[in-house]
């Protein structure tokens, strides 16, 4: 089971779906259907990010949110002043991974821990929200683009083609350019955790100083996750930036951190499909909350926050997971060997012979979820 | 993680994706849908909740009085919980899902700039009915606040002539801010005024205390404040608390629009000068009728009728007037017909769409905060929103489409 | 001359109100390395507490000193009891489960009291300094996080309370066989530390606008001065109290305030990459 969640068929059945997604949904939603399906897919890959550079590089960081907020700030100023947007996208995700880089070498060489680091990496959030929040003034401004502080960049130009200025992207076309990166980033990630760098990403997680001593220098390999985990964020602000074609420093706010880092954890730490399910549920709860003056928003997502640490801390999808697993496990063994179920289960461990094989077998299958949720 | 277990968490990302779809709350057949985006939580629900209140009571009278075109009217009240994301999505959702025929909302000036775009593309008609710094010139946008022009230009040259000429300024860090200190400038300087300083703050700080010492070193003759949210009742906390309520006098474009003056207590904030558009002890008799029948919907110990709720009010009347005269809610419709010359017996008097601007020609009056209560010091008549139609005018071009950052 | 004595009292007075804002955080993080991202909330709770007792007719400075702390000291042991005890050890999952109680507690206040509520308003009037006047009430706040630091470290140091606190949290096994109950005292400790962050919040009630979302303006401030101070508990809060209120008050008065938040934050991140375990990781070691 564990080998089938490792390999490439795992992968290709997520990317299978998504593609079918992509194509299916546009036909069947509205205008409005779509926009909302292309910031969830925006949103999801922000979750992405962090679920990456937490889930498998052990880095919790606070301010996720800095790169996202860096990376439509940066598009938005490139593309007002460079007017093609080829290379403002690009510098959208440039941008954001110097940024990460050069924090993540301050974090990681001087040996931070943990608590520490989100305390850093908060900060950096801070900083940066009350930079921006300032600009409000008319002297602010980078080449002809003001960065208008509070109020935000309204009216920023949409992607356009490259290299044909005035055939913008219509709100389809950009459907599909943001699933087209939540797959592509999907897909790196997984070819990625699979790779030797990969391992040694994920191993620098669960232990240091083994990895150390094996001779991997993990500052370096945490050190590329996290810039990989900031250009993606970086991305995702560009294509928030087209999605509402405005950006503002509330998007580098401490509530944006809290959202990512909720998602992740409702989704489930440790899977990269989690995080995706995550913001999609987040997502829709928001906005239905929005809508409805019964209950106030942050009551109802104060409660998710502290069920889900307190009773389902694995999140959804591994909690999903675990749950099918077992549920297959009592399927087949009833399967293998009708009536004959009871007996072994009620014998008890050391009297009866295949009593044995069966704890054996649950054992097994626990340690090969607890892996298997590292995968996914 | 198995194969069952990918496709569930795909399933439940597409169900995810598709249950918005399903409506909540479906439109019936006829009824005419409103749009409200007023943040009801977060730092500006303050401002926000008010705003609704009065929708709600418009909405209800209306539909007592039988609905607009013999059709029910059905608010659609979204709270974009002081998020900016949240306001592009409310007004993209106001638009095409619930396909509302206007939309009332927007608090801040940066909130209605997110708004603005978003209801333009997608051809729904836009009420912006809170105060700001004017300038806004789009046709598909009808702004009922009051403007620097009309309160601003009243207000300093009456506080300058009661207190004296050398001004402090406080204002928000926001377009709002940045551009009402730049109206106070003006109007201080045309009548003989100077400007000791003009200091900005964003919406979250909280920590005065350096800045009164600053002001207290200029030593002005008043201070003028444009501070603006929950944050910043914190500066007449401090300054009350300093014992500088007493010796320094403070006016302000933006005071007791969140209440501050019942949060306050009386020493706190007396003496303080406001201009604006609607103050609940207006003497009229469409006043005293539309108290009665407000306090009997919400209660008789309803704090404080605001600004902007009576804004709200009277946003939707307009809007009404127009449908009325339109026969329809089609936009184009409703848009002439709001050209055309609308106007209406508010509460705080006649209030009249000016065509070329789209903004209202309204009363103005000087207010002193006395006790927790305003009091009304002079009033003047149909004051008319002069700072945009010296940059807008929709009637020469119509498909002019920006908010102009007015120089003062 | 004036002005040395006015940006002396303002910067003391930011020392102090970081220190008060601080203490609760530092008592539970430092105790029990629980990291309490709900403790800006409580600070509301102790506002609002205030409040209610105000409008109750109590006399503000029993409020303040005695309804307050005892009220969020309650609301403290039932967290605790429902939610944070399930989650000792588990440093991440502590701050992340404090946040949603945090987001929770928030959405609570502003159902039942809603927006708009009487604030109150600071006691005792000003005094002069040359042609500067300043709210007696700071020298009040000033006062109060001297006698807290003082308090603090009486308790700890020399009270049999204190003693048992301090022996749980090094050796709670070794407690255990000595007959105290380590889960009793986590209650109790984290009662005292959430009952500081309402007494924090009951005085700085009159001075800042008491609405549901005023915690969140704390505690990052809150969160980075304990982080910062390091593992003893005292020592920690009031150095690390010391450079970053300073540094922060001072930047403000050469600038603006968001420059001298700006300045605080940037001084967290440099310090905390020269002496990654906080200040008392490095100095003043073997202190309380």
């Amino acid at each position: 089971m564990n080998r089938f969640a490792h390999s490439w068929m795992s992968a290709a059945l997520v990317i299978a779906i998504g593609i079918v997604l992509m194509l299916a949904l546009p036909g069947v939603m509205d205008e409005y259907s779509l926009l909302q399906g292309t910031i969830y897919a925006v949103m999801a890959i922000l979750g992405v990010s962090l679920g990456f550079i937490w889930g498998f590089g052990g880095i919790l960081c606070f301010g996720q949110a800095a790169f996202f907020g860096l990376g439509s700030y940066t598009y938005a100023v490139a593309v007002i002043n460079m007017g093609d947007s080829t290379v403002p996208f690009i510098l959208a995700m440039a941008v954001p991974a110097l940024f990460a880089a050069i924090l993540g070498y301050v974090i990681f060489f001087g040996r931070l821990s943990d608590v520490y680091m989100g305390v850093i990496t908060l900060t950096v959030t801070l900083i940066l929200f009350n930079l921006v929040n300032s600009t409000a003034g008319p002297e602010w401004k980078i080449g002809v683009a003001p960065l208008g502080g509070f109020n935000g960049m309204p009216g920023i130009p949409t992607l356009n083609y490259p290299g044909k200025t005035d055939q913008a992207l219509s709100p389809k076309d950009l459907f599909y350019v943001t699933m087209v990166c939540l797959l592509l980033t999907y897909l790196g990630l997984r070819v990625l955790i699979s790779s030797k760098i990969g391992r040694v990403i994920i191993a620098a997680k669960e232990n240091e100083q083994r990895v150390l001593l094996l001779g991997y220098d993990a500052r370096v390999y945490k050190l590329f996750s996290f810039t990989l985990g900031g250009g993606i964020a970086g991305l995702a602000g560009c294509l928030f930036a087209n999605w509402g074609a405005f950006t503002s420093p509330t998007i580098f706010g401490l509530a944006q951190s809290a959202q990512i880092i909720i998602w992740v954890i409702v989704g489930g730490l440790g899977t990269l499909v989690g995080p995706i399910v995550g913001s999609v549920v987040i997502q829709w709860l928001t906005t239905q909350i929005g809508t409805q003056q019964i209950f106030n928003s942050n009551l109802v997502l104060g409660v998710i926050l502290v069920v889900f640490v307190v009773l389902v801390p694995r999140g959804i999808v591994p909690s999903l997971g675990s749950a099918l697993e077992w549920l297959w496990h009592k399927l087949k063994s009833r399967a293998a060997a009708p009536g004959k179920t009871k007996q072994r289960s009620t014998a008890a461990p050391a009297v009866s012979a295949s009593s044995p094989t069966t704890t054996g077998l649950s054992s097994t299958a626990k340690t090969a979820s607890t892996i298997n949720e590292q995968t996914a | 993680m198995d194969r069952r277990s990918f496709i569930k968490s795909s399933g439940a990302a597409m169900a995810g994706t598709a249950a918005p779809m399903f409506p909540l709350a479906a439109l019936a057949a006829d009824d005419i849908g409103i749009g409200s985006i007023h943040d009801l939580s977060g730092g500006l629900d303050i401002y926000g909740k008010p705003m609704v209140d009065a929708l709600t009571f418009a909405i209800e009278e209306q539909n007592a009085a039988g609905g607009l075109l013999g059709r029910k009217l059905k608010l659609f009240s979204y709270d974009p919980q002081s998020s900016m994301q949240m306001y592009a999505q409310f007004a993209q959702q106001a638009a095409l899902k619930d396909k509302v025929a206007v939309v009332h909302g927007g608090i801040t000036s940066a909130s209605r700039e997110v708004i603005r775009p978003v209801l333009n593309k997608h051809k729904a008609l836009y009420f912006y009915n809170t105060q700001y710094e004017g300038g806004v010139c789009d046709r598909g946008t009808f702004s009922t606040g009051v403007t620097p022009a009309q309160t601003v230009g009243k207000l300093i040259p009456y506080a300058m002539k009661k207190w004296g000429k050398k001004i402090y300024i406080v204002a928000a860090d926001y377009n709002y801010g940045q551009i009402t200190s730049q109206w106070v400038k003006k109007f201080a300087l045309e009548n003989g005024g100077s400007i000791a300083s003009i200091d900005f703050f964003p919406l979250d700080v909280t920590n005065f205390g350096p800045t009164i010492s600053k002001i207290e070193a200029a030593k002005p003759d008043m201070v003028v404040s444009a501070l603006v949210g929950g944050a910043h009742m914190s500066f007449y906390r401090q300054w009350a608390a300093a014992g500088l309520t007493k010796k320094i006098p403070l006016a302000s474009t933006t005071f007791a629009v969140g209440n501050e003056h019942i949060v306050l207590s009386a020493e706190e904030a007396d003496g303080f000068l406001l201009s604006y558009n609607y103050f609940e002890n207006i003497d009229t008799p469409e006043n005293k009728a539309f108290k009665a029948r407000f306090h009997k919907r919400f209660g008789a110990d309803y704090p404080n009728i605001t600004e902007l709720a009576m804004g709200t009010y009277q946003g939707f009347k307009l809007w009404a007037e127009g449908v009325k005269k339109a026969g329809s809610v089609e936009i184009g419709k409703v848009t002439t017909a709001l050209e055309s010359g609308i106007s209406i017996n508010a509460p705080s008097g006649k209030v009249s769409i000016d065509p070329a601007t789209h903004h209202c020609i309204l009363n103005v009056s000087i207010a002193e905060v006395r006790n927790k209560k305003l009091n009304i010091l002079q009033t003047f008549q149909q004051q008319s929103p002069i700072d945009t139609s010296a940059v807008c005018n929709l009637t020469r071009n119509p498909k002019d489409n920006q908010q102009y950052v007015i120089k003062a | 001359m004036d002005l040395a004595i006015i940006v002396l009292i303002q910067v003391l007075y930011a020392v102090a109100s970081l220190v008060i804002i601080s203490s609760g955080l530092a008592v539970i993080f430092g105790m029990m390395k629980v990291i309490n991202l709900a403790h800006g909330e409580f600070m509301m709770l102790g506002a609002y507490a205030v409040i209610g007792s105000l409008r109750l007719g109590i006399n503000l400075w029993v409020a303040i000193f005695i309804i307050a702390p005892i009220a969020v000291g309650v609301v403290g042991v039932v967290l605790e009891r429902l939610v944070i005890r399930r989650l000792y050890g588990r440093m991440i999952d502590t701050m992340l489960a404090t946040w949603g109680l945090s987001l929770l507690l928030v959405g609570v206040v502003t159902s039942v009291a809603g927006n708009t509520t009487a604030g109150v308003s600071a006691p005792m009037g000003s005094f002069s300094v040359g042609a500067y006047s300043v709210s007696s009430y700071t020298l009040v706040i000033i006062g109060v996080a001297v006698a807290l630091g003082l308090a603090i470290r009486l308790v700890l140091m020399h009270t049999q309370l204190g003693l048992i606190a301090r022996g749980t949290m090094q050796k709670p096994d070794m407690a255990n066989a000595l007959g105290i109950s380590p889960s009793l005292v986590y209650s109790v400790t984290f009662a005292v530390g959430a009952a500081l962050s309402g007494l924090a919040g009951a005085l700085l009630a009159p001075l800042t606008g008491v609405v549901p979302t005023m915690g969140g303006a704390f505690v990052a401030k809150a969160f980075i001065t304990v982080i910062g101070g390091g593992p003893a508990i005292l020592a920690g809060l009031v150095s690390a109290s010391t450079l970053f209120g300073a540094i922060n008050q001072l930047a403000t008065f050469a600038t603006t305030p968001v420059f001298g938040e700006v300045a605080l934050l940037a001084a967290a991140i440099v310090m905390l990459r020269m002496l990654p375990q906080g200040i008392t990781g490095r100095f003043f070691r073997r202190s309380l």
